[in-house]
């Protein structure tokens, strides 16, 4: 059993005590002390601005052209905390109860609460920053609803909240790297962690501009690559988005848990064709207001605005009465899913659904009459004006999807469909944050730690910003007080060598394969391979089938790529043939972890584990665990589990009915 | 929802390195689809020459929806292509027609040098922002949020110039390649806001300042960076900048 170091005590009063008693290094050690961080977003960009004004020395990469770019600037909806500003009975416990609750009892009490405890304090400091959020006409915040929570506790500044919060990070991070603390490596790619006495103490950075492979010493190395998302090729990710980093983390003896826990997000506009290249996210506030709805008739031909009312099967609404739209993003993806499956979708795939605004229009129409103290309003003038409101609040998303489709989304309902958002499981970090390696933490979304089995909206932000700017400032400087005695190790030391001399080979050999396809055609076989196996329901025969399958894509990748142009330049094609190596290894991965776990909870829906209703069946006797799996080398891996115990809440069925 | 089949011709601007003489070339791209996007018809043209063995165009890209502010093509004489409000992978060849030839080149500016083909280096933006483009406040200083009252306008303004992605299309779009507009929103974002206020005056001279050493160009008020700014960030911003700059100028004699 691993044991995941919670400080004893009450659970209130674990993190307080736990910063009451860590250690410290004096202000003269952290000068002398290095930070690696990898990946500037959200936990990123503020670890490495929190450890820096700190004053230790940290030295930040990212692959792309700017810290500012990294794809925690697209999260749309917004950033929870239990501020309670709305009188409307949250609480530091209910934020940490909706998010254990919401993530099917999957997930660990004290990081939870932990996490509860530490919202209130973001959204100080982000507005301390100057990020702009939402605000009322008394100039204090403003809050909205999300999926999965009966209070208002979002925080959000538009469509792009997202963006908003890694500016404020970005440019925290830039302060520090005018006054010397950070040095910024942008376009490099972390391709190695380095150990030395079985502690991380550098990494293998390779320079995308130049080729060149570079070597860096830190006491600490924190990971904070983001998620896994794009294994499956089409993503609500960002193109560059990959698991890398975090997958040569695990190589070096850092355990993957849950990989199996990725959420499909029910809102997104449908494929169109093979060409796509990614997918767009429809912002979960839309189900604030928009309802969900499928024709009743199987291999419904007509257009949307010519069924019938009585011809329409609104069946959120339908199956979950309490919550309706609002049910966490798991349940309706698989409601969606259902429906198509069984033949009500719409749209020429017929792998969709309606998501239709014209009750909401007609409503708020309805009130601006009212408001206005009109009267004999036509319904066209009730409509304009509710369209009107609609697009005050909406615009920038309506706008996205009449880009994307051509379809004008205030006239027909808009066509959605489950798609790839975000991931779970990541690397194994104990209440520190640290992985199975010492001196390697991970932060943010590649760790697996606060979510369970399924992420309640606006709680991503939330977790990035809380590890980055709250917790690892302490936890990782408990580690580094026993460091203050060991100097920096020079990188001409052998196990440097040793590393660099390993990423180089590693890379000649993809590039002398010398064979016919290129990354990206690998890319997108695996990710058929893992949505149709690996994606929003799976069973024992496809994930046996899908190890089989990935294996053999593995062999067919390792001697039929081919990657244009040279090593030592500029070369994306190469780049994207790393992380795609990469990518296939964790697919493997997926499936074995998605077998073992013979249950259904939260986004990991085995088939053959349902309620008669045809929701998840979790097995508490049995899988009441994190599965963290260690490498054992190729296709191998040793199952580690660490007991879920719940002191506090009790789990039980969830139920949004 | 019907797709319809187009063939084209794209003129791309290659160019093997910073050093490198850079060329035209024309490539015939066939049965591109009015759904697609236009990065995804430059993945078919990037296939297509990694199977023929050749080598694939360079570009930028990252998010594809419109926010990273990653991708930079300058499309037809436009930064970002023909639509209004609207980045370049958010563009879709329902813009374009059937044997349409497009020209595609990379942001023109001397301060963002060409990395290859269509990336450039767009580095000098982090220097501005490192000169000042933040509040000098370290994590754990910060009061109760609901403690800094802002009038719904001024977040709605402060909100409107923080939108912007960095992408540099208004530095591509200016005659003079000036960083103004880039600059102002910043500046505009933080003058804003009753926390920017005690280094409003800094702020305002360092990061001029850092603009003109990296060769921006002067400002002459053409309107040419509002236009094609894909979020939109008003020129009034820059107006709001050389006020500022002037009262910072004015007092710090």
């Amino acid at each position: 059993m691993l044991d995941a170091k919670i400080p004893s005590g009450n659970l209130d009063d674990k993190w307080v005590d736990y910063k009451g008693h860590c250690k410290l290094v004096n202000p003269a050690n952290k000068r002398k002390m290095e930070v690696i961080i990898v990946g500037t977003g959200l936990a990123g960009a503020s670890a490495a601005a929190s450890m820096a004004e700190l004053g230790y020395k940290v030295k930040a990469f990212c692959f792309q052209d700017s810290p500012r770019r990294a794809h925690s600037i697209a999260a749309q909806g917004g950033i929870n905390a239990a501020k309670n500003y709305q009188n409307d009975g949250d609480s530091i416990f209910r934020l940490f109860y909706d998010t254990i609750k919401g993530g099917d009892y999957r997930s660990r009490e004290a990081n939870v609460h932990r996490l509860a405890e530490v919202s209130t304090n973001i959204i100080d400091q982000c507005v301390a920053q100057g990020v702009p959020f939402a605000r009322e006409y008394g100039g204090l915040l403003s809050n909205r609803s999300f999926g999965g929570t009966q209070v208002q506790r979002t925080f959000y500044a538009a469509g792009q909240t997202g963006q908003q919060l890694l500016i404020g990070a970005y440019q925290a991070l830039e302060r520090q790297v005018a006054l010397g603390n950070v040095t910024m490596h942008t376009r490099h790619e972390m391709l190695d962690i380095v150990k030395i006495d079985g502690k991380a103490k550098g990494i293998i950075a390779r320079n995308l501009i130049t080729g060149e492979l570079e070597k860096h010493f830190g006491h600490a190395v924190l990971i904070c690559s983001g998620g896994y998302g794009n294994v499956y090729y089409l993503s609500t990710n960002a193109m560059g988005s990959n698991v890398t980093a975090a997958w040569k983390a695990h190589k070096q003896g850092a355990y993957f848990a849950n990989p199996c826990f990725t959420q499909i997000h029910p809102t997104c506009i449908p494929v169109s064709g093979d060409h796509q290249s990614k997918l767009t996210l429809m912002s979960e506030s839309l189900r604030n207001d928009g309802r969900i709805w499928v024709p009743k008739n199987v291999g419904e031909t007509r257009k949307a605005n010519d069924i019938l009312e009585a011809e329409r099967d609104y069946f959120l609404e339908r199956r979950y009465p309490a919550f309706g739209n609002l049910v966490p993003r798991d349940v309706a993806s698989r409601a969606a899913k259902e429906r198509c499956d069984a033949g009500f979708g719409v749209g020429t795939s017929k792998q969709a659904v309606y998501l239709d605004y014209a009750a909401a229009i007609e409503r708020y129409g309805k009130i601006e009459v009212s408001k206005q103290g009109l009267s004999n309003v036509s319904s066209e003038q009730i409509i304009a004006m509710g369209k009107e409101v609609v697009k005050e609040k909406y615009g920038n998303l309506f706008n996205m999807y009449a880009k994307i489709t051509g379809e004008n989304p205030y006239e027909v309902p808009m066509r959605i469909y489950p798609a790839v958002h975000y991931t779970m499981g990541g690397l194994w970090v104990d209440y520190e944050l640290q992985t199975t390696v010492p001196g390697l933490f991970a932060l943010g979304e590649s760790n697996f730690s606060d979510h369970g089995a399924n992420r309640l909206g606006a709680s991503a932000l939330m977790q990035g910003l809380a590890d980055g700017y709250f917790v690892a400032p302490y936890t990782v400087g408990n580690n580094l007080a026993d460091e203050i005695y060991n100097a920096a190790i020079p990188t001409t030391h052998p196990a440097f060598e040793e590393a660099a001399k390993n990423v180089a080979a590693r890379i000649a050999s993809l590039k002398n394969i010398n064979g016919k396809q290129s990354a990206e055609s690998f890319h997108k076989r695996l990710g058929k391979i893992i949505w149709n196996e690996c994606g929003m329901s799976r069973n024992e025969a496809g994930l046996k089938q899908a190890i089989l399958d990935l294996q053999a894509l593995k062999k067919e990748f390792w001697s039929d790529l081919r990657i244009p142009g040279e090593i030592n330049e500029y070369n994306p094609e190469l780049d994207k043939a790393n992380r795609v190596a990469d990518f296939i290894e964790l697919g493997e991965l997926m499936c074995v972890d998605a077998l073992a776990r013979e249950e259904s909870c939260g986004g990991h829906f085995r088939e053959e584990y349902q309620t008669p209703e045809g929701e998840a069946l979790r097995d508490d006797e049995k899988f009441m665990y994190v599965a963290a799996w260690e490498n054992k080398g190729a296709h191998e891996w040793q199952l580690h589990k660490e007991a879920l115990k719940y002191d506090v809440i009790k789990p039980s069925q969830r139920n949004y009915k | 929802m019907s797709q319809n089949t187009m063939n084209l011709k794209v003129k791309v601007w290659r160019q093997k390195n910073a050093n490198a003489q850079g060329a035209f070339v024309t490539y015939d791209v066939a049965g591109i689809s009015d759904e697609m996007s236009f990065l995804e018809m430059m993945d078919i043209l990037n296939e297509r020459l990694i199977t023929e063995g050749g080598d694939p165009v360079a570009f930028d890209h990252d998010c594809r929806e419109g926010i990273c502010g990653m991708c930079s093509m300058y499309i037809n004489g436009k930064p970002h292509g023909p639509w209004q409000a609207n980045t370049t992978c958010q563009l879709h060849m329902r813009a374009f027609k059937d044997g349409e030839t497009i020209v595609i080149e990379p942001w023109r500016a001397n301060s963002f040098p060409i990395v290859k083909d269509l990336t450039v280096d767009r580095s000098a933006f982090d220097r501005i922002i490192q000169a000042g483009g933040y509040i000098s406040l370290n994590t754990g200083n910060a009061v109760d949020g609901n403690s800094i009252p802002i009038e719904k306008q001024n977040a709605d303004d402060a909100f409107a110039a923080a939108m912007c992605i960095g992408c540099g299309a208004c530095v591509a779009a200016c005659k003079n390649s000036s960083a103004m507009l880039f600059l102002s929103a910043k500046v505009s974002h933080l003058a804003l806001l009753p926390q920017g206020a005690p280094e409003r005056k800094s702020r305002v001279l360092n990061m001029v300042a850092q603009m003109d050493k990296e060769g921006f160009g002067s400002c002459t008020n053409t309107g040419a960076c509002e236009a094609t700014c894909p979020k939109e960030i008003s020129i009034a911003n820059i107006a709001r900048l050389n006020s500022e700059y002037l009262g910072a100028s004015l007092s710090a004699q």
